[in-house]
């Protein structure tokens, strides 16, 4: 039997060479952006409080696409993000309102974003539907059960001790930026060093090399579709804290947001290739973008313009880097 | 244990695990609390007459303003023995909602009451309803043509903006702000209600020479609510006066308000939702008033539509018939008259 690590294929130092080069643009990206954020609001762009702002206005977002990141790596798509985030949101907001603690509160949320995530999965590797549909039908009927379960009303939350811990800091940093750091480095661990990681690239290479290999490729996906799951669980508890309450309208796009976030960070949607850092820096250009627009008094609907533009730019990018890499392009 | 067993056992008892937590959180009573009683509905005409069948159509549910509607004419109907009410399942596909409405012309019920989702797309079958022989009351979102309609109830988005300026300008007199920063969280822009209220807004503002400063729009979610305020007060260090165009993005607008520790300015709502009305009246916040763009409109279209079934006239009128339009007010609700407004206000 081969070597499960020899499975993803070909030249890695060089693909490594050419996400270095990627991410130093886009990092460089990001510097511009800063850069023009500080010219036209000096007086508060770079401030403690904005940037905290803008960290706690990426965090949910964020933790999605790290799942998101997961999921397109292992060769597949995630269209129902946006409604399990709404399903988490508004079943641990249903918890809430029946005066269960907030521990109750947080599992729930846990628990409902994972067993979405594994439903996704198991009918994807399991049942052979392709993702695309899978999580499709996973989008409408997640969102269908959050309406039904909130009777499409925005439920408050009352529960002091879940709003107070969640809303709060640790050692100055709000705890949203803890949770958003904790993911991602609990993501960047399991992408980077564990077999689980190696694992998730063979699969989104050659999902059948990986299978001769001896990866069990259909458990193996099940579990990167109940990570993304989770990370949607944990993106809730943010949302509804966040905004001190659950409803069905919760994620509203996040799906499209982590997908262009994915790829702008550089990962293939064709699967194998790709990296966390990457997504994370594509999310906090989006956030950026955000704040200048909203710091300068500018009209939002360029502000969507401009987030087009830059998802354009972003795959041109990367298809300039493919071809220079000479490898296989998608 | 093989590992594949190993592996059944997990698998089987986190599935357990989850269902068993899960189980006990469905239900969700305290959310749906009891329909509004509203303010009208009294005097002569609420005696028995002739029976009515009211048919409703209305968009889907979906945020507490619109839920509030669909409730509010419910309940409505409920109060009078002589209704009949067929309501059709709330949707936001228009195709649909006109494949409702012919279904209810073709079960000839006496009166209509349609809230389309889209005004326009709607006022064909309106008409259609009309030509059959069906008085139309439409709420809202007017159709194109008055040929569509018997009736039309709505409320007065320029006057919402107007009445909400107003009362800010009033404010800053009150406090002799001589040059006030005056922040706006619209709801959707591309919207006309939207660009109506803002148009008020702007308008009243300017009669006291004040303009409006930071402006975000927002899309009547909890949630962008609250990621566009926490924008906006990034981007306004100080800030004397904030409106708000909707109560149920309002939740999410004052979550940012909270997380940034701000209360230098006074802050105005719009639609009156019972929390912001509740926030008002403990008067320990910077929320001051709001203005009315109230669902009890839908209350007062099926009691309307009923007089239109049974050719009666609103009391206290000199007409014989109901009008053709009626355009509902927008108060300001301020802690001064908030008991007064409590009973039309929703959950949102």
């Amino acid at each position: 039997m081969l070597d499960p690590k020899s499975a993803p294929p070909q030249e890695p130092r060089k693909h490594r060479r050419h996400l270095d080069l990627r991410l130093t643009g886009l990092l460089g990206v990001l510097v511009v952006l800063c850069v023009v954020g500080y010219a036209t609001r000096p007086d508060s762009f770079l401030t403690e409080a904005n940037i905290s702002t803008m960290l706690r206005l990426a965090a949910a977002i964020g933790v999605v696409s790290v799942g998101m990141t997961f999921v397109i790596i292992s060769g597949g798509i995630d269209l129902s993000v946006g409604s399990i985030v709404a399903l988490s949101g508004v079943w641990m907001t249903t918890v809430a309102t029946q005066s269960y603690g907030p521990v109750v509160m947080v599992l729930c949320a846990l628990l409902v974003g994972l067993g979405c995530g594994l439903v996704n999965g198991v009918l994807i590797s399991y049942g052979r539907i392709v993702p695309f549909i899978a999580t499709l039908a996973m989008y409408a009927s997640a969102k269908g059960l959050a309406e039904r379960l909130s009777g499409r009303r925005t439920q408050v939350v009352t529960e002091t001790g879940f709003t107070t811990f969640f809303r709060g800091d640790i050692l100055g940093v709000p705890v949203l930026i803890w949770m958003l750091a904790a993911v991602f480095a609990v993501g960047w661990v399991l992408l980077n060093r564990t077999t689980f990681g190696r694992r998730t690239f063979a699969v989104g290479g050659n999902a059948e090399a990986a299978r001769l290999a001896g990866i069990d490729v259909r458990r193996h996906t099940a579990l990167v579709y109940g990570i993304a799951g989770l990370c949607c669980g944990i993106a809730a508890l943010m949302v509804v804290a966040r905004t001190t309450s659950g409803a069905s309208t919760n994620g509203m796009f996040y799906e499209l947001d982590a997908i262009a976030a994915v790829v702008i960070g550089g990962t293939l949607l064709s699967g194998g290739r790709g990296s966390l850092i990457g997504t994370l820096i594509g999310v906090l250009i989006f956030t950026v973008v955000g704040n200048i627009f909203t710091q300068n008094n500018l009209d939002t609907d360029i502000q969507n313009i401009a987030k087009g533009v830059i998802i354009v730019a972003a795959v041109l990018l990367q298809r300039t880097t493919s071809r220079h890499r000479g490898a296989r392009t998608t | 244990m093989s590992s594949l067993d190993r592996r059944r056992f997990l698998w089987g008892t986190t599935a357990v695990g989850t269902a068993a937590l899960l189980a006990g959180c469905t239900s969700n009573e305290s959310a749906n609390t009891a329909p509004n009683a509203v303010a009208g509905g009294s005097g002569q005409n609420s005696q028995p007459g002739k029976a009515v069948t009211i048919g409703f159509s209305a968009p889907a549910a979906d945020h507490g303003w619109m839920a509030a509607m669909t409730k509010n004419a419910k309940a409505q109907a409920d109060r009078f023995s002589d209704v009949t009410f067929k309501a059709t399942e709330g949707t936001n596909d228009v195709n649909q909602q006109i494949g409702q409405v012919e279904t209810l012309i073709n079960d000839k019920v006496d009166v209509l009451v349609v809230l389309p989702f889209d005004g326009k797309a709607l006022t064909e079958v309106g008409r259609q309803a009309m030509d059959a022989g069906i008085p139309v009351v439409n709420v809202d979102r007017i159709f194109d043509t008055p040929l569509a309609y018997r009736l039309w109830i709505g409320g007065d988005n320029y006057r919402m903006g107007v009445n909400a300026g107003e009362y800010i300008v009033e404010q800053m007199k009150a406090r002799n702000v001589g040059n006030p920063i005056i922040g706006e969280v619209a709801g959707i822009d591309s919207l006309p209600l939207t660009q109506e209220r803002s148009k008020g807004f702007r308008d009243a503002l300017a009669r006291a020479g004040f303009s409006v400063g930071p402006r975000v729009s927002a899309s009547f979610t909890s949630e962008s609510g609250e990621q566009q305020t926490a924008n906006l007060l990034q981007s306004a260090a100080k800030l004397d006066a904030l409106w708000n165009h909707d109560d149920d993005q309002g939740i999410g607008v004052m979550a940012a308000i909270d997380s940034a520790s701000r209360k230098e300015f006074v802050m105005v709502g719009g639609a009156g939702s019972r929390n912001m009305m509740d926030l008002i009246k403990a008067d320990s916040g910077v929320v001051k008033a709001t203005v009315l763009y109230s669902p009890s409109m839908a209350s007062s279209a099926i009691a309307l539509a009923r007089l239109l079934g049974q050719t009666k006239g609103i009391g206290d009128m000199a007409e014989h018939d109901v009008p053709a339009s009626i355009t509902t007010y927008s108060a300001v609700v301020t802690k001064e008259n908030v008991d007064q407004y409590l009973d039309v206000g929703f959950d949102s």
